[in-house]
């Protein structure tokens, strides 16, 4: 939800810069594929109504061969083209997609595409490629994710994954709740978790918040940009605009009613 | 249902041309694991259920090769032969055991093998997916051919599947031990009789089987993500490739694996939400009309 406001704002800005009308989708045929496409979708209208949603392809998720998904896509000859494909379906995607040039002169916004599992697992990144960020050691450019994913990296012999500061985030969130109430009843935490600020390398200014009235996740840091092969990935990422986001989830649960 | 799309389709030369190459790059890799089950079923009558795990285990050989070697061509060899050796190992110290029993018995044993091997490649390469990478020679712009696109690393593959196809039909009906293996697949009893080794004869098949899903595996590696279970979904569309095909024979797996990929392509423009529905509704059409398959010979 977050993530397509934000991912759907920037797409909106990049198809304004380049004049890309014709759009194309290629998710995983399940509930997350569906509802994160049409999320994407109805945000980057929203912020750009002059594009167009010429055709939608649905693969099966873990699907090993995507070849006639790709061939479909080209035959519909999009502008640029918005995927919710994950990890080894995305990687499997990119791969053989590269070999049928899909990617020369077409944009892709792929939405799980900045998670270190497949920048490192696809070999050759190609251009034109756009993802919101997972996790990445560059974003937030500060001192303490740089140290946050060293440290990961140097206790795990591993690249942290989205999970990775997500389980982090929680962990921190759960001992500051202890601390302060300098217990481990699980009421007294909750009351305290409720509305909680803490510092966190992961925060868009530095901190998360637990939001009081829903308990969600706020300001951490979310943003979208273009890629390249090789670290940062991401070198200019336009972060999320948390004002916006709140305003439009407003809304968006009004319309849901899920207030 | 995009009926417009599909005649649309039909109607423009280049749609033509890439979806056919779609459909026939989609069987060439079917094809390639489905003859090898089709094989074993036809001269040892057992079902190796155990045969997605064969590609699996062909797809991360291939993976190590190439990480070695920094060639494909040696990969995708070194699948076949690895996995061929397995098989073979298999073979002899498993299958042979059940090939009396009760199917269900079969069907435990190879299941077995299918959980094993998944935890095996999860020991040996980890849980995550891993990728190969497209070799060097294929990175490069696809063909236009009549305004269709075809990528040039599936021309190869095309080319390999065909090769394979074509000396599977000649080793089978043109050579010695082609003959010995249509014997033994026909009447064990009489063949061992004859004087002939039966057991050596299962061994060889069921090797050269597993050499078939190894191969597949290997070629396919640079356009596949490998993840343990990935050897699952392959072996769903192989069944229904040689049921298609009918049980046992090889031309059948071929037919039946370009007829599936034809579904997936054509299907895919026409009826894209009901693509898998048209390969089972093929699959149940001619169990009802031809229950052994459109090459099947009527099983007694």
């Amino acid at each position: 939800m977050h993530d397509a406001i934000v991912g759907g704002a920037y797409a909106a800005q990049v198809a304004k810069e380049k004049n890309l009308k014709r759009w194309m989708t290629v998710s995983p045929d399940y509930a997350y594929g569906r509802d994160t496409t049409a999320e994407f979708m109805e945000y980057l209208k929203l912020f750009n109504p002059s594009i167009e949603i010429v055709g939608d392809v649905w693969p099966k998720l873990f699907q090993a061969d995507y070849t006639e998904a790709i061939t479909r896509l080209l035959q519909g000859k999009p502008q640029a083209i918005y995927s919710a494909l994950w990890g080894g379906d995305l990687t499997s995607f990119i791969d053989q997609a590269g070999i049928y040039g899909l990617f020369n002169e077409r944009e892709f916004f792929a939405v799980n595409m900045a998670d270190y599992a497949v920048l490192t697992a696809v070999k050759n990144v190609p251009r034109g490629l756009h993802s919101g960020n997972r996790y990445l050691k560059s974003f937030p450019n500060t001192p303490a994710n740089t140290n946050w994913s060293n440290a990961y990296q140097a206790r795990f012999k591993d690249l942290p994954l989205n999970w990775a500061w997500q389980n982090a985030a929680a962990v921190q969130f759960l001992t500051s709740a202890m601390k302060k109430t300098n217990s481990a009843d699980g009421k007294k935490m909750a009351a305290a978790l409720r509305g909680m600020s803490i510092d966190s390398p992961f925060g868009s200014n530095g901190k998360l918040t637990m939001r009081a009235e829903d308990n969600t996740l706020v300001d951490y840091a979310v943003g979208w940009g273009s890629l390249e092969p090789k670290e940062p990935f991401m070198s200019k990422p336009s972060p999320g605009n948390w004002k916006q986001i709140t305003e439009l989830e407003v809304q968006w649960k009004k319309r849901k009613s899920y207030t | 249902m995009d009926l417009n799309a599909l005649f649309e389709c039909l109607g423009s030369m280049s749609c033509i041309v890439t979806q056919t190459s779609t459909g026939l790059i989609v069987g060439a890799l079917l094809f390639l694991v489905a003859a090898g089950l089709t094989l074993i079923f036809g001269v040892l009558g057992v079902i190796n259920f155990a045969h997605g795990s064969f590609y699996m285990l062909g797809a991360y050989v291939a993976l190590s090769a190439y990480r070695i070697t920094d060639n494909y061509a040696l990969a995708a060899v070194a699948a076949g032969l690895g996995v061929g050796l397995f098989a073979l190992v298999f073979e002899r110290f498993f299958m042979r055991r059940v090939y009396k029993s009760d199917v269900l018995l079969q069907l435990l044993v190879c299941y077995a093998f299918i959980l094993i091997l998944d935890d095996v490649v999860k020991i040996v390469w980890g849980a995550e997916f891993q990728s190969m990478g497209m070799p060097k020679a294929f990175q490069q712009a696809p063909l236009f051919i009549g305004g269709g696109v075809v990528p040039v690393f599936y021309v190869y593959l095309m080319a390999a599947a065909g090769l394979i196809a074509g000396l599977l039909w000649f080793i089978l009906t043109r050579t010695r031990a082609g003959k010995i293996i249509r014997a033994a697949a026909q009447n064990p009893g009489m063949t061992s009789a004859l004087g002939l080794n039966t057991r050596l004869i299962y061994a060889s098949v069921f090797a050269f089987g597993g050499l078939l899903a190894g191969l597949a595996g290997g070629l396919a590696a640079p356009v596949r993500s490998m993840s343990p279970g990935m050897g699952f979904s392959i072996l769903i569309e192989s069944f229904i490739v040689t049921v298609i095909g009918g049980m046992g024979s090889v031309s059948g797996a071929l037919l039946g694996a370009l007829l599936i990929g034809l579904i997936r392509s054509f299907g895919s423009i026409g009826f894209p939400l009901f693509v898998e529905g048209i390969m089972f509704l093929a699959m149940g059409l001619i169990l009802v009309y031809k229950p052994s398959g459109l090459m099947g010979k009527g099983q007694s």
